[in-house]
């Protein structure tokens, strides 16, 4: 059995180690002790999911998943629909608790993405707590419901039509007091499919020659707006994410293969780009909004 | 107005989602929703005059994704200004929010297109990639309605006569059998 102990708090900064000792327990059943975790926030549940399904699809067998020993945490994982999710994907020893409803930091639970249908489904979902969420938590216009929606769209097609694999989605309202002594919205997006390089490969790994790899491929599609698409006017999503990320002055970061490439504000101290991360298939992208400050007009 | 006589056709765009895709859908997302959408569109203008001037109303849609403005704005027209297309057609889209008009205009720039938009209440605005000459002529048909008789009579210069043919030539204004000009605008509400 292989043992992967997750970190006390299973957010955007420890899904590394997560993916990496995902990626070296791929020669038998694994169990994720999960009993010393007491946070979790979007991208510890999506990549907890991914891990799992990816260890489930390799070995041919679920995962075993030992849940915490914290009630809250627990019960976290079960506002955001974490348990309703795993189901298939890994056995759980012992009994998770039922799904809740009604936490209001809760704006959209992990929710699959497979078809078109899902998409409208997330952005139906959003329409009512993402207003109050967006303008009474993070002070923003009434109106940028809007913009959210099409950015969350935009994200979740980028599962459909590049990954080419199952994803999941998940967005939930923080008070970062103590880290940037701000409310922030965290959004999760997460899959198992082909990754950046995979996606461009046909198109543009000629170009590159001996530099293509996931970090060059990553740059390519985020920073030069390059897509798979032959006709330079489809898949340019991820541009019109960034853009609108940026005027909310959030962090956006996609993992993707062995690197990450981000988009760092001033309150956050992500590298701009990391490569040789532990190999991993598809691409996480995480976006956090932070709450508008009086300084921002 | 002799030679530009139209019947109008209306098209809503929130109904055609619902009727063309899923009857539980409200919102123009997804690239498959607004290909069918277009589609819809598309298949509702066989049955129109040739040449016919449709209003794409927008009224009804609160979120219109970039994947969508690309089909039901940029391919749309795109279909349209092609020597290929099935028929001639000119667009106005109305109904166009604040908030529709950056994934309208995004997807526009990115194909070197223009539109004629309308929000409500207000005038309609040309957007895309335009030129200065190209906006200050469409500005004057748009203020006047129609032009009649000898076009060269009402634009002094050159550039100002090539701005008004390339804006005959991308269908943000009707040129007439009988050398009228005419606004989109002015078309729909003659209708």
């Amino acid at each position: 059995m292989n043992v992967i102990p997750l970190p006390a708090g299973l957010e955007r900064r420890s899904v590394d180690d997560l993916f990496e000792a995902a990626a070296g327990a791929v020669d038998g059943k694994a169990l994720f002790d999960a009993r010393h975790v007491r946070f979790v926030d979007p991208n510890g549940t999506v990549a907890l999911l991914a891990a799992g399904r990816f260890l489930a699809d390799r070995t041919g067998t679920l995962p075993r998943l030992q849940l915490p020993e914290s009630a809250d945490a627990q019960s976290y994982m079960a506002r955001i629909g974490f348990f309703r999710a795993a189901e298939g994907i890994f056995e759980f020893a012992g009994k998770p608790p039922r799904s809740g409803e009604g936490d209001s930091n809760v704006l959209l639970q992990i929710t699959p993405i497979t078809r078109n249908a899902d998409v409208h489904e997330v952005v139906d979902r959003v329409q009512s707590a993402a207003g109050a969420i967006l303008s009474n938590t993070l002070g923003y216009p009434l109106t940028s419901v809007v913009p959210f929606s099409v950015i969350l769209s935009e994200v979740c097609q980028n599962v459909l039509e590049h990954a080419e694999a199952p994803g999941w989605v998940a967005a939930q309202s923080y008070n970062w007091q103590k880290r940037i002594g701000r409310h922030v919205l965290v959004i999760s997006v997460g899959d198992l499919g082909r990754g950046f390089r995979g996606s461009l490969q046909d198109e543009h790994s000629a170009r590159f020659g001996e530099r293509w790899n996931d970090a060059t491929a990553l740059e390519a599609a985020f920073i030069h707006g390059l897509t798979r698409f032959p006709d330079s006017h489809r898949g340019q999503g991820i541009q019109q994410i960034r853009k609108q990320v940026r005027r909310w002055n959030g962090a956006i970061s996609i993992r993707s293969g062995t690197a990450r490439i981000a988009d760092v504000p001033d309150w956050d101290d992500t590298p701009p780009l990391q490569d040789h991360l532990a190999d991993f298939p598809g691409a996480q992208i995480s976006m956090i909004l932070p709450a508008k400050e009086p300084s921002d007009g | 107005m002799a030679d530009a006589a139209f019947d109008p056709v209306r098209i809503d765009v929130a109904t055609l989602v619902q009727k063309s895709v899923a009857s539980l859908y409200s919102h123009l997302v997804t690239r498959p929703t607004g290909r069918a959408v277009r589609l819809a569109i598309e298949s509702q203008l066989l049955e129109a005059g040739d040449p016919s001037v449709s209003v794409i109303d927008f009224s009804e849609v609160t979120i219109l994704d970039y994947s969508c403005a690309d089909e039901v704005v940029a391919r749309l027209l795109k279909a349209y200004l092609d020597d290929a297309r099935p028929r001639d057609a000119f667009f106005l889209f109305r109904g166009v929010r604040e908030w529709h008009r950056e994934p309208i205009e995004v997807v526009l720039e990115r194909q070197g297109l223009a539109a004629v938009v309308q929000s409500a209440e207000a005038d309609p605005q040309l957007v895309g990639t335009v030129t200065e000459e190209e906006r200050t002529v469409w500005g004057e048909i748009e203020r006047r309605g129609h032009i009649h008789g000898t076009v060269s009579d009402a634009f002094d210069g050159d550039d100002a006569r090539a701005a008004l043919a390339r804006l005959v030539e991308r269908r943000l204004v009707f040129s007439g059998p009988a050398g009228g000009v005419h606004s989109l605008r002015a078309l729909v509400d003659a209708g």
